[in-house]
């Protein structure tokens, strides 16, 4: 049985690590506040561009000379995976669950006979990633320097995948991040974002916001547009794929530390069961020694 | 008739400037546009500039770069890129602006170079003003 003194210095150490728990919680909760704001301010920006775009689409459908970025390649052999995930640990299975959306995608497709490409958002996921796909990954970027999200982020990395489109080195695009349901559930998803159309497809399917501005009694009003639909689109498109990283990342930020909050929480509360255990063992110990130690007094004073 | 036109100025961080407004001077992509109330739908590219938002007598104005005026029977949107407001705005601030663009420049081509152009041109018009000290006085 261990000694006196290694419980208590197992006692104090649970304590420690109780009060290290307990202040990283307090501080994802004062982060997801934040996070939770940001996401929240940048909303209206991106479904302005979402409803633009979704105009502009249904008003250039059947247009031959319509970008490439909106309806896609005739091939479909690469496909771009863009895996965000945080660059920090100790937040639940957050990342993990990105990563197993990830695996999952790159299985099926590769399964299709289409070849992966993997470009990566966080340092967490590379760390994972890297083990079963090291030879598919083609760029990493963290985002540890960063000590706000901004739009120049997402501009970076958009005009990246942007500039890889224009090279031809992949085909479509997808995202995968995990959607901010509430503090407890972070969904992971994967969000097409080239070819572009498709993207808006799918969002008029689900019914999401973006097609709810799809202007009421608007049907077939002239638009003007100045300069022209493709003058237009030519700027929208990157415009559409950045605001799509950036809400995104915004959402990624949220769950990251909506999930830290959670996973600090237990650990407090476990660290909270397991002191008590110790101090029950702890005492019981103590209360023996002395038990053992009268007897030997009192059996000692018997005996003479 | 709607008298106001309801406006809103977004950057991709947060809603700026949100309101009824009177009339609203956007730096169009070919030109600048004065927008009033019941305007027909339109949908323009934006080149850096200053926005003027009229109402109730008192003009506020923003620098703007880049991005998009959606005009529809509800209203006017502008989705920029980057807003600031006017009396943020500094000489050094243009000054370190028009410098970096004007690098971009020198490694673009073709419409790509000539929207850089635009922009610079832009930038450089507002610096100048600024100096003249009419933007603010206007």
């Amino acid at each position: 049985m261990a000694s006196l003194k290694d419980l208590k210095n197992r006692i104090n150490s649970v304590k420690n690590t109780r009060k290290i728990t307990k202040a990283m919680q307090m501080v994802a909760a004062a982060k997801l506040r934040k996070a939770q704001a940001a996401a929240e301010s940048s909303r209206p920006y991106a479904d302005g561009i979402g409803s633009i775009i979704v105009n502009l689409t249904h008003s250039m459908a059947g247009v031959s000379d319509a970008p490439e970025l909106l309806v896609g390649r005739d091939k479909h052999g690469t496909v771009l995976l863009v895996v965000a995930t945080a660059d920090r640990g100790l937040c639940g299975g957050f990342n993990t669950n990105i990563v197993r959306q990830a695996r999952e995608e790159i299985a099926t497709l590769e399964q299709s006979g289409k070849t992966v490409k993997l470009l990566l958002i966080g340092r967490k996921g590379r760390e994972q990633l890297e083990r079963l796909y090291a030879d598919r990954i083609v760029d990493f970027i963290s985002l540890k320097e960063e000590r706000t999200l901004h739009v120049g982020i997402a501009r970076d990395i958009g005009n990246r995948i942007i500039s890889m489109f224009n090279g031809g080195e992949f085909d479509t695009c997808k995202l995968i991040y995990a959607e901010f349901k509430s503090i407890m559930t972070q969904k992971p998803v994967s969000r097409t974002l080239v070819p572009a159309a498709a993207a808006i497809d799918a969002c008029d399917n689900e019914g999401e916001p973006a097609t709810d501005r799809v202007m009421p009694g608007f049907d077939g009003a002239i638009y003007t547009y100045e300069p022209d639909e493709i003058g237009i689109l030519r700027t929208l498109l990157p415009l559409y794929i950045n605001t799509q990283i950036f809400s995104a990342l915004l959402e990624n930020q949220a769950g990251e530390m909506g999930s830290k909050m959670t996973a600090m929480d237990n650990a407090t509360r476990n660290a909270g069961d397991m002191i008590d255990k110790l101090t029950l063992t702890y005492n019981r110990t103590r209360q023996a020694k002395i038990t053992s130690e009268l007897i030997e007094i009192i059996s000692g004073a018997e005996a003479l | 008739m709607t008298t106001k036109l309801n406006f809103s100025l977004v950057s991709p961080e947060r809603e700026i400037y949100s309101g009824e407004v009177d009339q609203v001077d956007i730096p169009g992509a070919e030109g600048d546009m004065g927008l009033l109330p019941n305007h027909s739908p339109l949908m323009a590219g934006l080149r850096v500039g200053a926005i003027t938002i009229y109402a109730d007598g008192i003009e506020t104005q923003y620098l703007v770069q880049g991005g998009f005026a959606d005009v529809t029977p509800e209203g006017l949107t502008v989705l920029a890129e980057k807003a600031l407001p006017m009396d943020e705005v500094t000489a050094e601030y243009l000054g370190a602006h028009i410098e970096s663009a004007t690098t971009q420049l020198a490694a673009l081509t073709g419409e790509e170079a000539l929207a850089v152009q635009k922009n610079i041109d832009g930038l450089k018009l507002l610096a100048d003003r600024l100096q003249s000290g009419s933007v603010v006085s206007m």
